[in-house]
């Protein structure tokens, strides 16, 4: 068995991710007419187990009891009526506000100026890219906040490179399936700035438990400092050129882009700005030198399972590549 | 005999002076359905136990974050051996088993229409459970793939593709289901058969005891449901082995198929699994409340009804898949629809016990136990039924605490009261009251303790089928609460394992009809003889017993 790195692993920081704290558009929706819903069924556990509960105590034996059968009643049409006609129409009025969210989420149409958003799920880490901006990235979404000024949603299109995944960030919006051989839809529209966590909600393979999502929600000018800043090809820094040596010339380039090198992989994700993440292997470790060291020396050990090689390298080669990595911000 | 399985016991003359080969070549060989009944029930126990210690290996690993009892790829393998074994090998063989030995009775049969069929049934059944379990019999290296199975009780396509489950892990999942399938397909025919031909003089469909009813409606909706399955297994099994590609999104197969087909296979299910526990409830809680059930024609049409909408809602499981919104509110409405004969069901148990005498022995209090928690159960459904609102639920620990409210809250339940129940009809003696109502309370404690908080881990955004998650989430709480109840439900379980096996010894004389009952099961003697009745019962009504017992105020005047 092997111990997760202590060092590796903590995110001393508590954050919610309560469905009942919704801070986006969609969310909204799910919230409201979740609490419709647990009000009805809220109301009818009270008074359904309050009759049940009545009767059980109310029509126990008694001690005294004279061994006669009670009076045999064989039903009743009025009654039995009554108690098909009642949630007959809690039925209906219920399946209407039902039908009528579903619309009203599904059927929302992406306004001018909408961000839009391709997510590519992997075993086990999720692919983010911005076709209209060119910037790939993974594991993290940066999006922008709506404003009373206007909403300014992102349009979220999912698809899978391998199996079925389901991505779900429950301060944001309800689940949406990401499925391979087919592109499905979500969006949201996020009031508040701040860090929202997520995973992936379909049972994916080994690794399904680390396949966390992170999205930020920026101010307007901080996202935009952030895409120009991710719009920028990998900085080239002298100092750690032995470390992008051994990069270029290991299997590394083979899964790995690293934008304005010859390193152009699309198997594992994109690490032209690599520092600029909070987490490593989707989550499985907080960003740092020694859990990218850990992480490149053994995958496996920080996140049993992974896909990606070790690649056998010894602490001088290791130390120059991750000296490299820890460069690309 | 009892050196193999306790629950097995044979009545004591019937042993006496004969070899264990030679009383164990009888029950291999038996026909009869009483026999084959029980050998139902206690090889579905026996995997319990299996499932329950597989369940229990999981809470002990997620009891804090980041815990390393075992591993991802063991837990996977628990998750999936946990899911497949308690739906097909546990619930399945349990229901059929109560089936299989009390409709004959009911109806005043002999056998079964089929008594060879129903053999090789239940061997079938019984084969795809050893099927499954002689997967961690392969070892790793043998194909370079794994043992155990790992993808889950569902198995989404295209995880279950060769490219992503190497080795044969998955095959042993698929070959299982296959068998048992064939298992429950030959016994639901056989219960047809028997229901449609067999009933006793007098005992035209309107005098049918309800549980004879609700079984026969669930025989119809396996013929139904088993199909999609063994097709989707069959086509699993091409893609696997012959290169199709029905499943193969790499060569253009769609995932979604296999959803479509599993669903409508498994929404169905759920019914098969829980319309027996409310077969059950509804035979013990009119015998304790000492009053006829109540509106009889409208539970068997709640019944029917419950069979034929439970066809139309198999694609609520998908609501996150990116359906139309028209077919998303079309599966939200028809799930909703399932309330109704539910709720018309709760209502007349609970008319059938207001005005009774009602005793609290423990069929009874495990039936009490029943209408609560799938109380809860149907209201967590009615949540889920909201499509806006499943999209948040679906797949999250909330689904988790959902199932198990109805398939242990619910079904499992009234599988301990019929137990309980029909124990003196099966074995010629009475289970200890005292330690059923250890057994009980011990059960209500663990179960509601494990399952409660897991609601809430759900709304705290947990999903489901993860190993492992990180300390700053919130989980902990949840995850600790669930896992202590664990305990206690071990301790209940363990209760009712003393009383089986001390009962069967020197448990009280249980005498042809303890509870006072009223149907026809309980005319005969206890255990049965292998003919069932030595005369043919002719009937009157649906409470025969109780016109024999009431002569001046029979059933018949008012039915």
């Amino acid at each position: 068995m092997l111990a997760p790195l202590p060092a590796l692993a903590v995110d001393a920081v508590v954050h919610t991710s309560n469905i009942f704290d919704p801070v986006s558009a969609p969310a909204d929706s799910v919230f409201r007419i979740a609490m419709l819903v647990l009000a009805i069924t809220g109301a009818i556990f009270v008074i359904v187990g309050g009759l049940l509960a009545y009767s059980i105590i109310r029509y126990r034996r008694r001690r005294d009891d004279d061994g006669s059968e009670p009076a045999q009643v064989y039903g009743s049409d009025q009654i039995e009526l009554a108690w098909t006609v009642i949630p007959t129409l809690i039925v209906l009025a219920l399946g209407l506000v039902t039908a009528r969210t579903i619309y009203d989420v599904q059927g929302a149409v992406a306004p001018q100026g909408a961000t839009r958003v391709t997510v590519i799920g992997h075993q086990w880490w999720w692919e983010i890219r911005y076709p209209a901006l060119g910037i790939v990235t993974a594991n993290e979404l940066h999006v922008p906040a709506s404003n009373e000024a206007g909403a300014t949603p992102t349009f979220l299109d999912l698809e899978s490179a391998d199996v079925v995944h389901s991505f779900w960030v429950p301060q944001l919006a309800g689940k949406t399936d990401v499925i391979p051989n087919r592109r499905n839809q979500m969006w949201i529209a996020p009031r508040e700035p701040g860090l929202y966590l997520g995973q992936c909600a379909e049972f994916c393979g080994t690794q399904h438990a680390h396949m966390l999502l992170r999205v930020r929600v920026h101010p307007r000018d901080e996202y935009d400092a952030w895409v120009a800043a991710q719009q920028q090809s990998a900085v080239v820094d002298p100092s750690v050129a032995a470390g992008r040596r051994v990069f270029e010339s290991t299997a590394c380039i083979n899964c790995h882009t690293v934008r304005g090198t010859v390193a152009t992989g699309r198997f594992g994700p994109d690490l032209t700005h690599l520092m600029s993440r909070d987490t490593l292997a989707a989550g499985a470790a907080l960003m740092s030198g020694e859990s990218l060291r850990a992480w490149i020396n053994d995958p496996d050990h920080v996140k049993p399972g992974a896909l990606m090689p070790a690649m056998k390298l010894d602490d001088a080669v290791l130390d120059q590549l991750v000296a490299y990595l820890q460069s690309l911000r | 005999m009892t050196l193999l399985d306790p629950t097995l016991e044979v009545p004591r003359s019937d042993a006496d002076g004969r070899s264990v080969p030679s009383v164990l070549h009888e029950w291999v060989v038996s026909v009869d359905h009483k026999r084959l009944g029980l050998m139902y029930i206690a090889s579905g126990l026996l995997f319990f136990l299996v499932a329950g210690l597989e369940a229990t290996a999981m809470r002990i690993q997620l009891v804090m974050p980041d815990n390393d009892f075992v591993t991802p790829q063991v837990f996977n393998r628990l998750m999936t051996l946990h899911g497949t074994t308690m739906v097909f090998f546990v619930g399945m063989p349990i229901v059929l088993g109560f089936a299989n030995y009390l409709v004959p009775l009911m109806i005043g049969a002999r056998d079964m229409a089929y008594p060879r069929l129903n053999a090789f049934s239940f061997w079938m059944s019984l084969f795809g459970g050893i099927l499954l379990y002689s997967s961690l019999l392969g070892a790793e290296g043998l194909f370079g793939g794994s043992a155990a199975p790992d993808v889950g009780w569902f198995a989404y396509a295209p995880l279950t593709e060769r490219a992503f489950s190497r080795g044969n892990s998955t095959d042993y999942w698929n070959l299982a289901i296959l068998l048992s399938g064939i298992g429950s397909v030959g016994t639901a025919i056989n219960l047809v058969a028997t229901t449609i031909c067999l009933r006793c003089p007098g005992m035209t469909l309107s005098k049918m005891p309800l549980y004879v009813w609700i079984n026969f409606v669930v025989a119809c909706m396996i013929l139904v449901a088993i199909s999609p399955l063994t097709a989707a297994q069959l086509m699993l099994l091409l893609d696997r082995f012959l290169g199709a590609h029905f499943f193969d999104t790499q060569a253009g197969g769609s995932a979604i198929l296999w959803q479509h087909f599993f669903w409508i296979f498994g929404h169905p299910e759920v019914y098969v699994l829980m319309l027996p526990g409310f077969a059950i409830a509804s035979e013990i809680i009119p015998v304790f409340s000492r009053k006829v059930i109540f509106g009889y024609p409208i539970m068997v049409a709640a019944t029917v009804s419950i069979g034929f909408i439970g066809f139309s809602v198999w694609a609520h499981h998908m609501f996150a898949v990116g359906m139309t919104p028209a077919g998303n509110s079309f599966f939200a409405i028809s799930t909703m629809l399932v309330a109704i004969p539910t709720g018309i069901k709760i209502f007349n148990w609970l008319a059938t016990m207001w005005g009774g005498k009602i005793r609290f022995a423990t069929p009874m209090l495990f039936c009490i136990g029943f209408l609560f928690q799938f109380l809860c159960a149907g209201l967590t459904g009615i949540m889920l039924a909201v499509a806006p609102f499943d999209w948040q639920l679906t797949d999250s620990y909330f689904v988790v605490a959902h199932f198990h409210y109805v398939l242990i809250g619910g079904l499992l339940f009234t599988i301990f009261a019929a137990i309980y129940y029909w124990f003196p009809k099966a074995t010629g003696r009475m289970l200890d009251e005292t330690l059923g109502r250890w057994h009980f309370w011990l059960l209500v404690i663990g179960f509601n303790m494990t399952f409660l908080p897991q609601h809430f881990a759900g709304f705290a955004g947990m999903p489901r089928r993860i190993y492992t998650y990180d300390p700053n989430r919130g989980f902990e709480i949840w995850n600790q609460i669930s896992s202590v109840g664990v305990i206690f439900q071990a301790a209940a379980i363990a209760c009712f394992l003393v009383n089986v096996i001390r009962s069967l010894f020197r448990g009280a004389p249980a005498g042809d009809d303890p509870w006072d009952a009223w149907t026809l099961e309980w005319s005969t003697t206890s255990p049965p003889p292998a003919y069932n009745f030595e005369t043919l019962p002719a009937v009157q009504s649906r409470r025969p017993l109780w016109d024999l017992k009431h002569p001046d105020d029979p059933d018949w005047r008012f039915e």
